[in-house]
């Protein structure tokens, strides 16, 4: 298979490439080289633009009313939307609107009314809540933060770590122990409003993301009404592992556009300086960084359209959510990394994006599952033996 | 580690400016009675950095009745919004010269 975008995807690829070339890049040269935010001017304008493209709301499912795109058409557009200094983070500065959190399409009806209809209106927003200082990538030993049932309502105590958007939301998903006597199945996944009282963000994580942070949280006898309770009882694990496969398919996607868009600006380069009388196009270590970067681009965007287009045909695409998320977001650092090499001093500053990029790429190797973890994955998958 | 930027108050004046690194970073600005008046950050885009930053302050707003104090980091942004956010926490509202738009800051409770 080739992967090769058919007519109809080519017109949206292409659409959303002029977007980012016309509309989102000039704006960058004003901004603070770590931004990753748009002036409330300029995005009020190019949301409205968004819109009438038909594209606002990306991910937001058709029936509540989104675009209706599949998952390969989602990866191509998650190629193009990074390719600008903030993108990798912040793709087209968020202006394609957000669909909220995935787990909230599992809500009751009174808890969508609650949360996930003001979420997609742009009332509400919320935070994920599953990261603990004991741990993040196995939730189910390291889940520590307790939910106590106390007539009709649970009392939470706890601590999560690295949180994004927690001190910004007005609610939140709190994963808790529920039965300390089980593992995966004593976790209980609960949503929280953001002013019930025992809710603190104690402090700023600050990581390489210079405009991005995580928080920390405390949760202090946190009484949350059992109507609270997300899906289940005891069924909180599959909650914060389902949607899981499926974002790491746009996840990786967008560290290729980076990657591409460094290949670009590198033959850019090495066409016009000279070293030692003659352009670095000329010359073989150049030529095999280039030769280099484009195939880890294919080979990434190869196993990354894999991955969407399993999932478009409904089959199993964990295994390959994984290798595409391993895949992906290690070509695309050694592509960045290779291309700051080929221009030098210049590549080490912030006049250029690479030095952003290479900073948040690191990010991307540890964030949505480290990728030890998509080993294990792929080793389970391969070897047919359970994770201990 | 102190989330506050708690070092001791220099006054602003050229000397202690010229002598600022021409790093990226933060910064707050106080009156006499050291009232914070403004917290602001030397980004990408400053010429020399918190130098640059501090020499602009001390131009605008003449020497020897202000202080500051500064802190060197890369990750400016967020030490920044940080900053303001501690502020808010501790005093209602922002100091008196920011403009930042206090729906946009995260809300902070500091242990």
């Amino acid at each position: 298979m080739d992967f090769e975008p058919d007519q109809e995807q080519r017109l949206i690829v292409e659409t959303v490439r002029r977007f980012v070339q016309e509309e989102i890049a000039p704006l960058e040269g004003a901004l603070d080289p770590d931004a990753s935010e748009l002036e409330a001017e300029d995005r009020a304008r190019l949301v409205a633009k968004v819109k009438e493209m038909g594209f606002y709301g990306l991910d937001i499912p058709e029936e509540y009313g989104g675009p209706g795109i599949d998952i390969v058409t989602r990866t191509l557009m998650a190629i193009e939307m990074s390719q600008h200094r903030a993108g990798l983070y912040a793709p087209c500065y968020g202006v394609f609107g957000g669909a909220g959190l995935a787990q909230l399409y599992e809500a009751d009806d009174a808890q969508k009314e609650l949360y996930l209809y003001p979420t997609l209106r742009g009332e509400k927003r919320g935070f994920f809540g599953l990261t603990e200082p004991s741990g993040g990538s196995d939730p189910a030993r390291a889940i520590r933060t307790t939910a106590v049932r106390q007539g009709d309502d649970w009392i939470l105590n706890g601590e999560k770590t690295f949180i994004s958007g927690a001190d910004k939301a007005d609610f939140g998903l709190i994963f808790a122990r529920t039965d300390p006597t089980l593992g995966r199945e004593g976790i209980s996944c609960f949503l929280i409003d953001t002013d019930m009282p025992g809710f603190h963000v104690r402090r700023v994580i600050h990581t390489l993301r210079s405009s991005h942070y995580a928080t920390e949280i405390e949760i202090k006898d946190l009484r949350v009404p059992a109507a609270n309770v997300l899906g289940e009882v005891n069924g909180g694990f599959a909650i914060a592992t389902d949607r899981v496969s499926r974002q790491r398919i746009p996840y990786a996607a967008g560290c290729i556009g980076l990657a591409i868009k460094a290949q670009e600006m590198a033959i850019d380069y090495v066409n016009v300086r000279e070293t030692f009388g003659d352009v670095l196009a000329t010359r073989q270590a150049i030529q095999w960084m280039i030769v280099d970067n484009e195939t880890d681009i294919r080979t990434a965007r190869y196993f990354v359209l894999a991955a969407a287009d399993r999932a478009n045909r409904g089959l199993s695409f964990r295994t390959e959510a994984a290798m595409a998320k391993l895949i992906g977001t290690e070509a695309s650092a050694r592509v960045v990394d290779r291309v700051m090499q080929i221009h030098g001093g210049y590549g080490m500053t912030k006049d250029l994006p690479l030095e952003r990029w290479w900073r948040e790429l690191r990010i991307r190797r540890v964030g949505e599952g480290p990728n030890e973890i998509q080993r294990l994955i792929i080793a389970r998958n391969l070897i047919g033996r359970s994770l201990h | 580690m102190s989330i506050r930027l708690d070092k001791p108050w220099r006054i602003l004046d050229e000397g202690s400016v010229e002598a600022l690194p021409g790093q990226l970073g933060v910064y707050q600005l106080a009156d006499e009675a050291e009232t914070i008046l403004l917290i602001g950050y030397a980004g990408g885009h400053s010429l020399f950095g918190l130098r640059s930053e501090l020499s602009s302050q001390l131009s605008a707003r003449g020497e020897g009745s202000f202080l500051f104090r500064c802190e060197v980091t890369m990750q400016y942004m967020s030490r920044y919004q940080e900053l303001l956010m501690l502020h808010l926490a501790d005093h209602g509202e922002l100091p008196r010269d920011n403009n930042d738009d206090v729906a946009t800051l995260g809300r902070l409770s500091p242990a």
